[in-house]
């Protein structure tokens, strides 16, 4: 009896997860359906890119300038063994622009603004803010979910370039200003090295595959979360779960795709 | 369906998980009426309402309105339906990233292609309507329950719907509030040439100012009628109700085994 009830509840467990990845791709679907209104009018894109991407500009900046730094310091002492300190813009621009600007700017933009939008509209759930919505004849797709969504992917490629751009100064900071490495082979090597479509472009796509995925959990979770203090709380945390796993998972994918080889 | 009936609900019957929550509801909405659904807390009135938004599909019978069977309406017929309709939530459910103002121009901005200026002219019509034109630019987070629920109401009406749909318009409110309130959903229903439905168990303030009463009971209307009409009933459920007596046809205590049991002492 024990066997049948352990069995019947893996099976419970699998049957609920694949029937909330196919309620998560008809609201995927569903939003792309209804994103018409929102480039229509492109000011509730503005509002919330605003929310998204101009707020969450403080911690990328931040966090850029900090991890640029440490790569500076560790680039530094590893490429010293080997004679070739000059080549340490080339390994801080490489690190951040193809993995470290996408991933951890990703990492930062779903605990900072994905959460927030899990909980902002999970309480507009709780509070009958939707419900009233619908009741008024208005797509709460339309009008919330879409115009959050393409504010996401827009501003994640936007704040991985911020994020790797601050984080080079930060190892030009640590290398060039503090140690000494030579300004000119810094910048240099870096231009010579650093290829726009291998490695910028690259990184680019991965920050719209973080955003889209990151900021369609975020969604989800937020509509999809029960009505009550307890439901919000735990859909917020979902989501940076959720979207911190995923986001690591999909980098080692597009990684083996975009530079195996190369 | 009745020329004067702008809703109709028939043999209305809906189940959720196995469990009955409707049973066999018949109600009649005049046009111009405003009609009150009311009961203990979880006896369906709210599910009731939900059927009448659209928001629920029965188990069996229909909600007819204005000629339409709801749950037959597909999204388009069931938003062009609910553009007829107006909602005031139990607890106001403003937008809480809006001003009042953008709280009550909402629906004009997202139904009608109405110049700012007009919309400006509509909203501080609806506002004053309500008493809070001088509201206008605080949010939602700075106002008081009664406040708040005077600004929905202002959205509610904010295109002038043929039915209007209160839930719980008097939950949480101080004295004075309820009054007021009470006063504005008759006001205002008179004043729109509208239809109204309050679901409300508030019987003192809601029999001061409806045509018609609902009586609902386990998911069944138990008693209905005009306000004295129910006031005069010695119907034991409607007597213990309307007197807010503690025991009566609904028990005190919840269904349980024997209390000596509970005590674990011998019968």
């Amino acid at each position: 009896m024990a066997v049948i009830n352990t069995i019947r509840a893996i099976g419970h467990r699998v049957v609920n997860a694949v029937w909330r990845i196919g309620v998560a791709a008809r609201f995927f679907f569903l939003t792309l359906v209804y994103s018409g209104n929102s480039f229509r009018r492109f000011h509730l894109i503005v509002k919330e890119l605003f929310s998204t991407g101009v707020m969450s500009l403080i911690i990328i900046i931040v966090a850029g300038l900090f991890v640029g730094m440490v790569l500076g310091l560790q680039g530094y002492e590893t490429l010293k063994r080997y004679g070739s300190e000059s080549a340490l813009g080339v390994m801080v621009a490489l690190g951040l622009v193809r993995e470290l600007g996408p991933v951890m700017a990703a990492l930062l933009f779903a605990s900072r603004a994905g959460s927030a939008m899990t909980a902002e509209i999970g309480l507009m759930k709780a509070t009958e803010q939707i419900s009233a919505m619908e009741m008024m004849a208005v797509n709460p797709i339309a009008r919330i979910v879409a115009p959050r969504f393409w504010a996401g992917v827009i501003s994640m490629p936007l704040l991985a370039a911020m994020f790797s751009a601050v984080g080079i100064f930060g190892g030009y900071l640590v290398g060039v200003v503090n140690i000494g490495v030579d300004e000119g082979s810094f910048w240099s090597q870096m231009q010579a090295a650093v290829d726009f479509r291998q490695d910028i472009m690259n990184g680019v796509i991965k920050s719209l595959v973080f955003g889209t995925v990151v900021t369609l959990i975020a969604l989800f979770e937020g509509f999809d979360a029960p009505p009550t203090a307890e439901g919000v709380s735990g859909a917020t945390t979902r989501t940076v779960v959720t979207s911190s796993l995923a986001i690591l998972m999909l980098d080692f994918v597009l990684t083996a795709i975009m530079f195996r080889g190369a | 369906m009745s020329s004067n009936a702008l809703v109709e609900i028939r043999d209305l019957n809906f189940t959720y998980d196995k469990r009955p929550v409707l049973q066999g509801i018949n109600m009649t909405f005049p046009k111009g009426k405003l009609v009150a659904i009311m009961g203990l807390s979880g006896c369906g009135k709210t599910t009731l309402l939900r059927h009448v938004g659209g928001a629920l599909k029965p188990t069996r019978g229909y909600v007819r309105m204005d000629g339409q069977v709801m749950h037959e309406l597909d999204q388009d017929g069931l938003y062009a339906m609910r553009r007829k309709m107006g909602m005031l939530f139990q607890f106001g459910a403003l937008f809480t990233d809006m001003s009042v103002y953008d709280n009550v121009a909402f629906q004009m901005r997202e139904h009608t292609d109405l110049p700012e200026d007009i919309i400006h002219s509509l909203v501080m019509m609806k506002l004053n309507a309500v008493g809070l034109r001088g509201a206008q630019n605080m949010m939602p987070s700075e106002l008081s329950g009664g406040m708040a629920r005077r600004v929905a109401l202002a959205r509610t009406v904010a295109l002038d719907p043929m039915l209007i749909m209160y839930d719980e318009p008097f939950a949480g409110l101080d004295p004075i509030s309820m009054t007021v309130i009470g006063d504005l959903i008759r006001r205002l229903n008179d004043a729109l040439g509208a239809t109204s439905i309050i679901v409300t168990h508030d019987i003192q303030e809601s029999l001061k100012i409806v045509d018609y009463v609902y009586f609902m009971a386990n998911g069944v209307i138990v008693a209905e009628g005009t306000p004295d009409e129910l006031r005069a009933s010695d119907k034991d459920f409607v007597h213990q109700f309307v007197h807010g007596e503690m025991d009566g046809p609904v028990p005190f205590h919840y269904p349980g085994v024997d209390y000596r049991q509970d005590l674990n002492l011998q019968a």
